[in-house]
C-alpha cells in the first residue's frame, strides 16, 4: 500500500485580483522507502506541490493521504502535529536557529513533541552522530561550515524519527563536492529505509533518486523510475 | 511544551538581543519604581506626620487672643478682652471633657551659659501644659506647685537647647540667664523630634508662668494674667467638636461679647491642621503615582513596539518552528511568555530600584521605611498584565503566520 497517495490535487493561489492555478489535478502515489527526485522549472507546481506533501498546506480540491491518514483537510494544529511526527524538513537555506547549539537546534523537534529535557539530548546527540556531526554538538552555526550546517538540519529533521525526509533544494546553497556528500546521506538514509523526496532542478541531484517526477503547468508531465525510463503517466 | 520550557525558550531569545531587551525594560523599570517609590516614600511621610501628630498632643484645641489669626481685620481697640488664665481655669472647670486646660505666653529671648549662648523660644507656662502639649521630662523634675505660686526663677530646657548650650550630659541645677536674668534648670525635656516645616520644637525654654510674666516677656501692654494662647487638651477624640462649641460659648460669656460680634478669640484644631497637611501631601502624591503610571504605559507600548520587530525578524524562525511541529498555540505562547518575562523582570527590577530609593530617601528625611508590601505584589501583577495585553498583539500576529510564506521571508 502507497505510503503517500495524492488524487486530482488542485491548488489555486490568489495573487493580487489574479487566480493562479498552482497545481491542476495531481494524482499519484508513492511507497514507503523510495527515493523521489522533484523537479520542474519555478512556477511548475513542485514547490506547492512539496507544500502540500509536507502538511504545510490543504489543497482546494482532492484528498491526501499520508500513511493511511487523510490530511488533506486537517485542522492547522492536527497538521502541526503530523509534521511533527512523520515529516523531517531540510530546506535550501538550512534555518538553524542563530546563537543556538547544534544540539539545540536538533532538538527542536522534540521540544513540540512533548519529550522531556534528558530524552531531548540523547535522541539529539543520536542524530548528530548518525550525520557524522557527535562532536560539534555545542558548536553554534555561524561556527560550522556549509556542509555541517545542512548536516545539523538533516539531524533535526531525522530526530523524531520521521516516516519521510522532504528536502528543498538540499544542495542549493553548498558547493558540488559537498552537495554530493549530502545527497550521498540522503542515499544512506534511504537505504536504512527512509522514504526521501527531494526538489531539485539539477540533474545530477535528481539523478541521486531511482524516481523522477517532472512537474509542468500544474501537472506531472513525466514519471520515471531508474531501471525502466519513460514511464508513462 | 510546559511553561517552564517556554520560559527558557523566551530567555534564550531574550538574551540573544541582550542590549534591546535591557532598554525595552527601563520604561517598566521606571514606571514599576516611580510607582512604588512614590507610594512607599508617601507612606513613610504619612507615618512621620502621624507621629509629628502625637508630639503636638492629641487632641489638643488652640485658643489664640484675637481675631488676627484669621489675618481678617481686628475688631476695635477696647472691644477686644485678651484671653487671661482665669479664662482657661474656668474652661476647665465648666466643660467636663477637657482633661487639661494650659495658659502660655511666649516671647523669644537669648541664653547664656558661660560663654555660650542660644536664641530661642521662652514659653510661660502654666502646671497643665506639660499634659496638654504631651511634654514629657528627660532628666530633672517638673515644676513644683510653689514655683508656679511664687514665680521661681527655675527653667526647663528643650532638646536643641541642651544641646546647643551644654552638649551632653545632666544640666540639672546648672546656672543659666534667660535675657540677663539668672534661672536654675532643674529639668530638660524630651526631644519630640523635628517638627514640621521650620519649627523645631525642641528649641524652647519653659519657665513658670508667673515668672514669665514678671521677668522676661513683660506685661507692659497686657494686664496682669492675660495669656496669649491657651491649649486645651480633650479626653475623647471624638468630642472635640463639641468642645469646641463649649469653649466658644464660655469665651463668648466671659468675654460678654453680644450675639452678632465678633468673637475675640479663635480657635484651632491642631490635629485638623496636621490633618490639612497630609491631606494635601496625599492628592500630590496621587498626582504622581498617577504620572508614573502613565510611564508604566508607556514602557508597554515600548514593549509593544519591540515585541512586534521582534516577530518581524524572526519570521523565518516562526515558520521553522511552526515546519517541526509548533502549534499556533505555541508560537503565540512563546512570544506572549517573552513579553511577560520582559515586563515581570522590569518590574523586578523597578521594585529593587524603588527600595533603593526609599531607603536613601528614609535616610535623607529621617522617616521610617514602610514598604508597601501591597503595593509591591500589585506592581508585580500589573507589570505582568502589561505583558500580556502589549504581548498579545504581536503574539497574535507571529501566530497567524502561514508557514510557507514565513519560511520563505527573507
Amino acid at each position: 500500500m502507497a505510503f503517500l497517495r495524492c488524487r486530482d490535487v488542485h491548488k489555486d493561489y490568489l495573487v493580487g485580483t489574479e487566480t493562479v492555478r498552482a497545481l491542476d489535478g495531481v494524482t499519484v502515489a508513492i511507497d514507503r522507502g523510495e527515493f523521489v527526485s522533484v523537479m520542474g522549472p519555478s512556477g511548475s507546481g513542485k514547490s506547492t506541490f512539496m507544500n502540500l506533501v509536507g502538511c504545510l498546506d490543504r489543497p482546494n480540491s482532492g484528498s491526501i493521504e499520508l500513511d493511511g491518514e487523510r490530511v488533506s483537510d486537517l485542522t492547522s494544529d492536527s497538521l502541526a502535529s503530523v509534521r511533527n511526527r512523520k515529516i523531517g524538513f531540510v530546506f535550501q537555506q538550512f534555518n538553524l536557529l542563530g546563537r543556538t547549539s547544534a544540539l539545540d537546534n536538533v532538538a527542536l523537534p522534540l521540544l513540540y513533541a512533548g519529550v522531556d529535557r534528558g530524552e531531548r539530548t540523547t535522541r539529539a546527540d543520536e542524530a548528530l552522530a548518525r550525520v557524522g556531526l557527535a562532536d560539534r554538538a555545542q558548536h553554534v552555526p555561524a561556527q560550522l561550515s556549509g556542509g555541517q550546517q545542512q548536516r545539523v538540519a538533516i539531524a533535526r529533521a531525522l530526530v523524531n524519527s520521521p516516516d519521510m525526509l522532504l528536502a528543498d533544494e538540499p544542495t542549493g546553497a553548498l558547493d558540488t563536492a559537498t552537495g554530493q556528500e549530502i545527497m550521498r546521506l540522503f542515499q544512506a538514509l534511504n537505504e536504512a529505509g527512509l522514504t526521501v523526496i527531494v526538489v531539485t532542478h539539477e540533474a545530477e541531484v535528481a539523478d541521486c533518486a531511482r524516481r523522477i517526477l517532472r512537474f509542468r503547468d500544474g501537472l506531472i508531465t513525466s514519471d520515471t523510475l531508474d531501471e525502466v525510463r519513460d514511464v508513462a503517466v | 511544551m510546559s511553561l517552564f520550557e517556554l520560559v527558557r525558550v523566551s530567555f534564550d531569545a531574550l538574551r540573544v538581543n541582550l542590549l534591546r531587551s535591557v532598554l525595552t525594560m527601563l520604561g517598566i523599570v521606571i514606571g514599576v519604581a516611580a510607582v512604588i517609590a512614590m507610594v512607599t516614600v508617601g507612606a513613610g511621610a504619612q507615618a512621620e506626620v502621624d507621629r509629628q501628630i502625637e508630639a503636638l498632643g492629641s487632641n489638643v484645641l488652640m485658643i489664640r487672643s484675637g481675631s488676627r489669626w484669621f489675618g481678617g481685620a481686628r475688631t476695635a481697640a477696647g472691644s477686644s478682652q485678651s484671653l487671661t488664665a482665669e479664662d482657661t481655669r474656668a474652661l476647665k472647670a465648666e466643660i467636663p471633657e477637657i482633661a487639661a486646660a494650659a495658659s502660655a505666653n511666649r516671647g523669644s529671648g537669648q541664653v547664656v551659659v558661660g560663654n555660650m549662648n542660644w536664641s530661642t523660644t521662652i514659653y510661660g507656662i502654666d502646671a497643665d501644659y506639660m499634659i496638654a502639649r504631651n511634654w514629657e521630662i528627660a532628666q530633672g523634675r517638673e515644676f513644683e506647685p510653689a514655683e508656679f505660686r511664687n514665680g521661681a526663677k527655675v527653667a526647663l530646657l528643650g532638646n536643641t537647647v541642651v544641646e546647643e548650650l551644654f552638649g551632653a550630659g545632666n544640666v540639672v541645677g546648672q546656672a543659666i540667664r534667660i535675657k540677663n536674668v539668672p534661672f536654675t534648670v532643674v529639668g530638660a525635656l524630651k526631644a519630640k523630634g523635628q517638627s514640621f516645616g521650620p519649627w523645631d520644637q525642641d528649641d524652647t525654654v519653659m519657665v513658670p508662668f508667673k515668672t514669665a510674666e514678671g521677668r522676661l516677656l513683660g506685661k507692659s501692654t497686657h494686664r496682669t494674667g492675660s495669656v496669649r494662647d491657651i491649649y486645651v487638651s480633650v479626653g475623647d477624640a471624638d468630642a472635640m467638636d463639641l468642645v469646641e462649641l463649649d469653649i466658644t460659648e464660655v469665651l463668648r460669656q466671659r468675654h460678654r461679647i453680644g450675639p452678632g460680634e465678633q468673637d475675640t478669640f479663635s480657635i484651632r484644631n491642631m490635629t485638623e491642621m496636621v490633618e490639612a497637611r497630609v491631606e494635601a501631601r496625599q492628592i500630590f502624591n496621587m498626582l504622581l503615582a498617577a504620572v508614573a503610571s502613565v510611564s508604566l504605559v508607556v514602557g508597554g507600548i515600548g514593549i509593544m513596539n519591540i515585541m512586534l520587530v521582534s516577530v518581524t525578524e524572526r519570521t523565518r524562525e516562526i515558520g521553522l518552528r511552526m515546519a517541526v511541529g509548533a502549534k499556533e498555540r505555541d508560537i503565540m505562547l512563546q512570544f506572549l511568555v517573552e513579553a511577560v518575562t520582559l515586563c515581570l523582570l522590569g518590574g523586578l527590577i523597578g521594585i529593587v530600584v524603588a527600595l533603593t530609593i526609599t531607603v536613601g530617601v528614609a535616610e535623607i528625611a529621617g522617616w521610617p521605611v514602610l514598604v508597601q508590601w501591597p503595593i509591591v505584589i500589585i506592581a508585580i501583577a500589573f507589570s505582568a498584565a502589561i505583558g500580556i495585553f502589549f504581548g498579545f498583539y504581536p503574539a497574535r500576529k507571529a501566530a497567524a503566520k502561514d508557514p510557507i510564506e514565513a519560511l520563505r521571508s527573507e
